[in-house]
């Protein structure tokens, strides 16, 4: 009991550390620039809060449910040494995560917003549902993509900046027949996939893949699969803009 | 009220969000691992939280990130405000004039960096990895340069209107380079910093300030400037990490030639 106050006050820490030099650069510019200070400021508090206690027990509760299954789950895979299953598992493990992860579901919906808005689909909370939901299974799909390519290369053996540099030329070539309106969104989705749930999660697939095969480098396998995952959805969400 | 009745729909949801994993995780360690559970009292603690903490964050994220970015744009781009700092009506106005939205997406991508508890973990890691070679607060502050400059950078984009691609094309051609002849031991942390940098706060921050910018500032859209703030803060540290690594070997090489010839103080700035 003691133990978990402990962990929820660091992780409670970590989250007012996020928001504090928001706050603080929000005041400076308040006070100094504006001179008078907007009043929806105050309203905005309560949210404030909402987002500390929020992102606290988020953390908190990966860190202990989410996190050891994960870990032990990639370790005693890497150790089986079925390639089928870690690839299943990879797969399902870049897509779930990324379906959960916090930053793409609000961009999700904020891109359907504006979609709506600009006209490009219909302004129903139906029509925009489903277009947000759309991008993050496209999303998720792209990062599941990732992770099953990120294994086959550390199995593999093959050259990570090769690959890396290949994937940027293949995005910038899509970019050229891509709608323009879902180059900037695209582009800001690889961005987004890469926080909160995925990365602790696909990083100790990488260490326990690379850990249990001889010659390997943890730390360059591990960071490998993340580099795959905030490629792939460049170029699978240009994608569903041409097809959408 | 409101707030209570919006929270309990948001974990609602969340459930749904979070649900495909749980059921994937228990079925492979179920099923393929052919384990079964000892401590999953702990574990469903662990995923109450996790679906409650994700509704009320985003009910949070909805009330106060979204609407403070949104505030910020319009308070910075206010005709008011602009003649105020720059002189000029709105219809006068030059990219430069916006000078203080740069330096507010400069303070912002940088603070929120510099104070990345996911980046400091990632900092005092390679620290240790790299026999001390790499500094925490250098790698640190390396990171926070390319953060800020990549949002400011994406503000300017945002305002004068030029296409997405042609930055980005131009900053990958600049890592590409970079990671040629860059150290290898820096090109791994270069690619994993941008990602670790831009948290979960920051991100819909930012997002909403490029969303509120492309709808004040005359003659942009939303669904084509406003986004790309985050694929900027992700892309510019890759660039300012590798630069760290090259100067830290130049560093190196410098005080390994050089002789008592010149003063220290001169060697620092030459490394810098």
């Amino acid at each position: 009991m003691k133990a978990s106050l402990i962990a929820l006050t660091r992780d409670a820490i970590g989250s007012i550390r996020d928001l504090l030099p928001i706050v603080i650069v929000v005041i400076v510019f308040q006070v100094l620039v504006f001179r008078e200070p907007a009043s929806e400021l105050w309203s905005m508090a309560a949210g404030a809060l909402l987002v500390v206690a929020g992102l606290t027990f988020f953390i908190f509760g990966l860190r202990l449910a989410l996190f050891p299954v994960g870990e032990g789950l990639a370790h005693a895979l890497a150790r089986k040494g079925s390639v089928f299953w870690l690839v299943v598992f990879a797969f399902l493990l870049g897509f779930g995560t990324t379906i959960a992860e916090p930053a793409l579901i609000a961009i999700a919906s904020e891109a359907a917003e504006v979609a709506a808005g600009a006209g490009v689909i219909g302004s129903s909370d139906e029509a925009k549902g489903s277009y947000a939901l759309g991008l993050r299974l496209t999303v998720a799909l792209a990062v599941g993509v990732a992770l099953v390519i990120g294994v086959m290369r550390i199995l593999g053996n093959w050259s990570l900046p090769i690959m890396i540099i290949a994937g940027y030329f293949l995005v910038i070539l899509v970019t050229t027949i891509a709608p323009q309106e879902i180059i900037a969104i695209a582009y800001d989705s690889g961005g987004v996939t890469t926080s909160t749930v995925t990365v602790p999660l696909v990083a100790a697939l990488g260490i326990g893949l690379a850990s249990s095969l001889k010659g390997r480098n943890p730390m360059t396998d591990g960071f490998g699969l993340i580099a795959f995952a905030s490629l792939t959805p460049i170029l699978f969400v240009l994608v569903y803009g041409i097809i959408v | 009220m409101e707030l209570i009745i919006a929270s309990t729909q948001s974990v609602v949801d969340s459930t749904l969000d979070v649900l495909p994993i749980v059921i994937f995780l228990f079925v492979f360690q179920r099923f393929v691992v052919g384990e079964t559970l000892t401590n999953w009292k702990q574990i469903s603690v662990g995923f109450l939280f996790v679906v409650v903490g994700l509704g009320l964050f985003l009910v949070g994220l909805e009330e106060t990130l979204f609407p403070l970015g949104r505030l910020m744009a319009q308070q910075l781009t206010d005709p008011a405000f602009l003649y105020e700092s720059a002189g000029k009506a709105v219809s006068a106005l030059v990219w430069q004039d916006y000078y203080w939205v740069y330096l507010f997406a400069l303070a912002i991508g940088f603070s929120t960096a510099l104070a990345e508890p996911a980046l400091i973990a990632v900092s005092m890691k390679a620290n240790t990895v790299s026999g001390g070679a790499i500094g925490v607060w250098e790698l640190r502050v390396a990171v926070a340069i390319g953060v800020g400059v990549g949002v400011s950078l994406g503000c300017f984009r945002i305002i004068t209107g030029i296409p997405l691609h042609y930055f980005i094309a131009a900053a990958y051609l600049v890592v590409i380079l970079q990671t040629i002849v860059a150290p290898k031991l820096i090109v791994p942390l270069a690619y994993d910093s941008g990602g670790v940098a831009t948290s979960t706060v920051t991100v819909p921050l930012i997002t909403a300030l490029g969303l509120g910018l492309s709808e004040a500032v005359p003659g942009r859209s939303a669904l084509l400037d406003g986004f790309g703030l985050v694929a900027f803060a992700c892309l510019f540290p890759i660039i300012s990490v590798l630069a760290y690594g090259q100067l830290a070997v130049l560093r190196a090489r410098v005080s390994a030639s050089e002789t008592d010839s010149r003063n220290p103080d001169e060697e620092e700035d030459n490394a810098f």
